[in-house]
């Protein structure tokens, strides 16, 4: 099988040659004429040299993951070509800054020299904006009317200096039409409609979250989970929203923890490291009931670890965050859109339930781009009843069937709102008593049996492929695009099993998709198949076909399937 | 009606703790304001961290907020920005803020948090039944210095205007109009207002007769609004003296207020 035509390129540089935008500049280009995209970003972890890429795939398919092999590589330094040559495909075009062009006179591959930097100086561009030429001259490879890319351009560049970077566009084209360049005769998408806004999982986490009645976002910049913090710092000033960068993480969720108190539907954001600071905080949002939303973007640990890689090595950490036991949501999306349906829906059932919800990404997820039409309807109902008091002793802690007491908030007259750390009574004060502490903590586990009943409304699971198959591929996260693209070439037809609610987990829907598989396979990015030993924990069903990736990369598609391969 | 802000929670605190003058000295101050209409009670938090002192949030009447240990200052300034109606006040410890969360204490200060914090100053871990605190004298022999704490002391007002705090106080539990008084200036300022509040622990660090000793209130020549002079009282304590009062308060735009 495989898509009908994809294609992928990949632009090469070093920290501060603007590797990143054009990355983005590239797949809006792409997803205006039609194409979808999926970018992803390879970075380590330093502002100025060392190798940076960004990877684009295109095709008229929706793909969920970029390909290894590539179509087109523009190399805005020398080591890029070396780098990246084992993946071009025969006839892949080389373009490379003409500057390097001496540096690279042994390597046995086709180069199109292309003076960014000159023609970045003669259009007194700054050093970042140079590859906008190389955009120029592959519009004009793709065969688009220099009319028609220079409409595109004015729209991809739209908030970063139109004019100068149309001049640098139209300056690459010309150029490649001087040298007398055959354009590539590839179809461009006939309906000619852009396919969508091109957006990282950050950017659709801040969405949902905003879609979902966000009032105030609290974080600590931690890559990868910053660019949600700065994103909302931006866009949440017209909107009213508190966005706050405290002291550390440990002042973000406490912090954040006194603006839910005090009425505000308000979450925060921080990576693995950034949760591992505030396990005793989120173990006080747990006994105090008070809703709070929390981004966790993995990264590969442990430790600092591969700071600016991917890694899916935290979910049984998240599952387990806090100590002590209390009722908490976990969801992990796999992909752009997913990302802005679970942060509504975790916003929503903090709510409702009066938890801690945490969304659960990754590097790989949340700076991964695609080009997606949100549809506002994909997230889930908020069913949320935000239990008021409606009158007589308000008793925070009220014991209920439901688990859910009623909510009211400082500044209502007559009523005292008290929360607290330590085991309490109805009212809000401390207690040893046991009697008291069980009859609380029956009270907080009694949320599950309402959790329990919302399965129903939301899509804790998800199915692809082939639904028919015996053959059973089974993931969560990041992991889902590489799993959808593996599927379009393993050696026979694979049914696909995607967990999204991890905690609480639906376990009978669980049941029902992998029962009956002849061969299973657990697909994580990570050492210790978590996935597989929660799975084994809620349903009994032990996963011995195993493909774990701990290298910091992720999972690539035919790479994959190969793996998967081995299996059947 | 006679406003009545206990709580029927069983007050735990050691008979004769200081932390109870503290109590009432915090009851009578807000009394007096919502009578004089400068306060709804509705609208009033008051946080407090773990420790000793942090058992006051039992027994008040009122909004309140028992945090962690050492974690309460981000919480209130959080309360205070999510509704800048409130009055948010905070009850922490020598423990609570000058060794947990320091971090959390000095920020608030650096950044004038519209927040007011009353520092149960006992110079002891007391509710773990004894151990040095960073505001431990040099040479205190408790659980974990059984041959005396290595370490000097720090000045917790000195510290606080070195960061920013715009309002600095020093007051003494026992004296209970005097620290009401305090309690109310502080509440009454508009930005970040700190009160060290020296309250002997009878049970492990008996000071009161060290204090009584040394403790002199400063009179009205000391300019609150310099902060040399402000700087040069705070740091002025001694083996001979420790001077009481409000040390400084002046008018700077608060963290808040960045947000309005």
């Amino acid at each position: 099988m495989g898509n009908s035509s994809l294609y992928t390129i990949a632009i090469g540089g070093a920290a501060g040659d603007g590797v990143r935008e054009a990355g983005i500049n590239f797949s809006e280009l792409f997803a205006e004429l039609g194409y979808n995209t999926f970018s992803s970003f390879d970075y380590p972890s330093l502002i100025r040299g060392g190798h940076n890429y960004a990877r684009v795939s295109f095709s008229e398919d929706v793909i969920h993951a970029d390909y290894h092999e590539l179509d087109v590589l523009i190399a805005v330094d020398a080591n890029s070509v070396f780098v990246h040559k084992d993946a071009l495909k025969p006839g892949a075009y080389v373009f490379v800054e003409q500057a390097y062009l001496e540096h690279l006179q042994d390597v046995d591959v086709e180069l199109i020299p292309l003076p960014m930097k000159q023609i970045a100086d003669e259009c007194k561009a700054p050093h970042v904006a140079r590859t906008s030429s190389a955009f120029g001259a592959y519009g004009y490879m793709l065969g688009v009317e220099l009319k028609r890319l220079k409409e595109l351009a004015n729209k991809v560049f739209a908030n970063v200096g139109a004019e100068m970077n149309v001049k640098l566009v139209e300056a690459g084209y010309r150029h490649m039409r001087a040298k007398e360049y055959e354009p590539q005769a590839i179809t461009l998408p006939p309906h000619g409609r852009p396919s969508g806004e091109v957006m990282d999982g950050n950017k659709a986490v801040a969405k949902g979250l905003l879609a979902a009645g966000l009032e105030a976002y609290v974080g600590y910049p931690m890559t990868p989970s910053t660019s949600t913090l700065q994103f909302l710092a931006k866009a949440g000033k017209k909107r009213g929203i508190k966005v706050v960068h405290p002291e550390d993480e440990i002042a973000v969720i406490n912090m954040s923890l006194g603006m839910s108190y005090a009425g505000k539907r308000t979450a925060c954001g921080t990576a693995n490291g950034g949760v591992a600071l505030m396990q005793e905080t989120i173990s006080l949002a747990g006994v105090s009931e008070i809703p709070l939303v929390i981004l966790e973007s993995m990264r590969m640990g442990p430790a600092t670890g591969v700071a600016t890689h991917t890694s899916q090595g935290d979910l049984q950490f998240t599952l387990h965050a806090g100590h002590g036991e209390f009722p908490k949501f976990v969801v992990a999306p796999g992909d752009v859109e997913e990302c802005f349906a679970c942060a509504a829906d975790a916003l929503n059932m903090a709510w409702k339930y009066q938890l801690t919800s945490i969304i659960l990404s990754d590097k790989h997820l949340s700076e991964s781009y695609m080009s997606v039409a949100i549809d506002e309807a994909s997230k889930g109902p908020d069913l949320g009843k935000r239990a008021i008091h409606l009158g007589g002793q308000y008793k925070r802690y009220k014991i209920t069937h439901d688990g859910v007491s009623p909510l009211a908030f400082p500044g209502t007259p007559n009523v005292m709102v008290k929360a607290t750390s330590y085991e309490h009574v109805e009212e809000g004060e401390a207690t040893e008593d046991p009697k008291d502490v069980q009859a609380m903590q029956d009270k907080r586990f009694r949320k599950y049996e309402g959790l329990y009943q919302d399965f129903q409304w939301f899509p804790t699971v998800k199915t692809y492929g082939d639904p028919h198959s015996d053959i059973v591929v089974v993931f969560w996260g990041s992991t889902k695009g590489a799993a959808l693209e593996a599927a379009k070439y393993t050696k026979a037809p694979v049914k696909l099993v995607q967990i999204l609610w991890m905690e609480p987990f639906d376990a009978e829907r669980v049941k029902a998709e992998l029962n009956g598989a002849r061969v299973l396979i657990d697909v994580e990015a990570n050492h210790t198949a978590q996935l597989a030993a929660l799975i084994r924990e809620k349903t009994s069903i032990e996963i011995f076909n195993k493909v774990l990736k701990y290298d910091a990369q992720p999972f690539t598609p035919k790479q994959l399937a190969a793996e998967i391969d081995n299996f059947i | 009606m006679a406003m009545d802000l206990t709580t029927d929670a069983k007050n735990t605190w050691c008979p004769g703790c200081p932390n109870s003058q503290i109590l009432v000295a915090f009851r009578m101050a807000v009394e007096e304001m919502v009578k004089k209409d400068e306060l709804e009670l509705h609208n009033l938090v008051a946080g407090a961290g773990v420790g000793c002192h942090g058992k006051i949030s039992d027994y008040l009447e009122v909004n309140t907020f028992n945090s962690l240990h050492g974690r309460i200052i981000p919480t209130l300034t959080g309360i205070k920005l999510a509704n800048p109606k409130l009055q948010v006040v905070g009850f922490s410890g020598d423990g609570d803020s000058f060794s947990e969360g320091f971090n959390h204490i000095s920020n608030a200060a650096r950044t004038n948090s519209n927040i007011t914090v009353f520092l149960h100053n006992n110079q002891v871990f007391a509710l773990t039944t004894g151990q040095a605190t960073r505001l431990t004298p040099k040479g205190f022999k408790g659980g974990t210095t059984p041959d005396g704490s290595f370490n000097e002391p720090i000045n917790p007002a000195f510290v606080m205007l070195a960061l920013g705090a715009t309002f600095v106080a020093r007051t003494y539990a026992g004296d209970i109009k005097k620290t009401k008084a305090i309690m109310q200036a502080a509440m009454r300022h508009e930005g970040f207002a700190f009160v060290d509040i020296i309250q002997p622990c009878l049970t492990f660090f008996d000071t009161r007769d060290y204090f009584k000793k040394r403790m002199y209130w400063i009179d009205e020549k000391h300019n609150a609004g310099r902060f040399d002079s402000a700087l040069k009282v705070a740091r002025s304590v001694s083996d001979e003296k420790v001077p009481l009062g409000i040390f400084y308060q002046v008018k700077k735009p608060t963290f808040e207020s960045n947000f309005a």
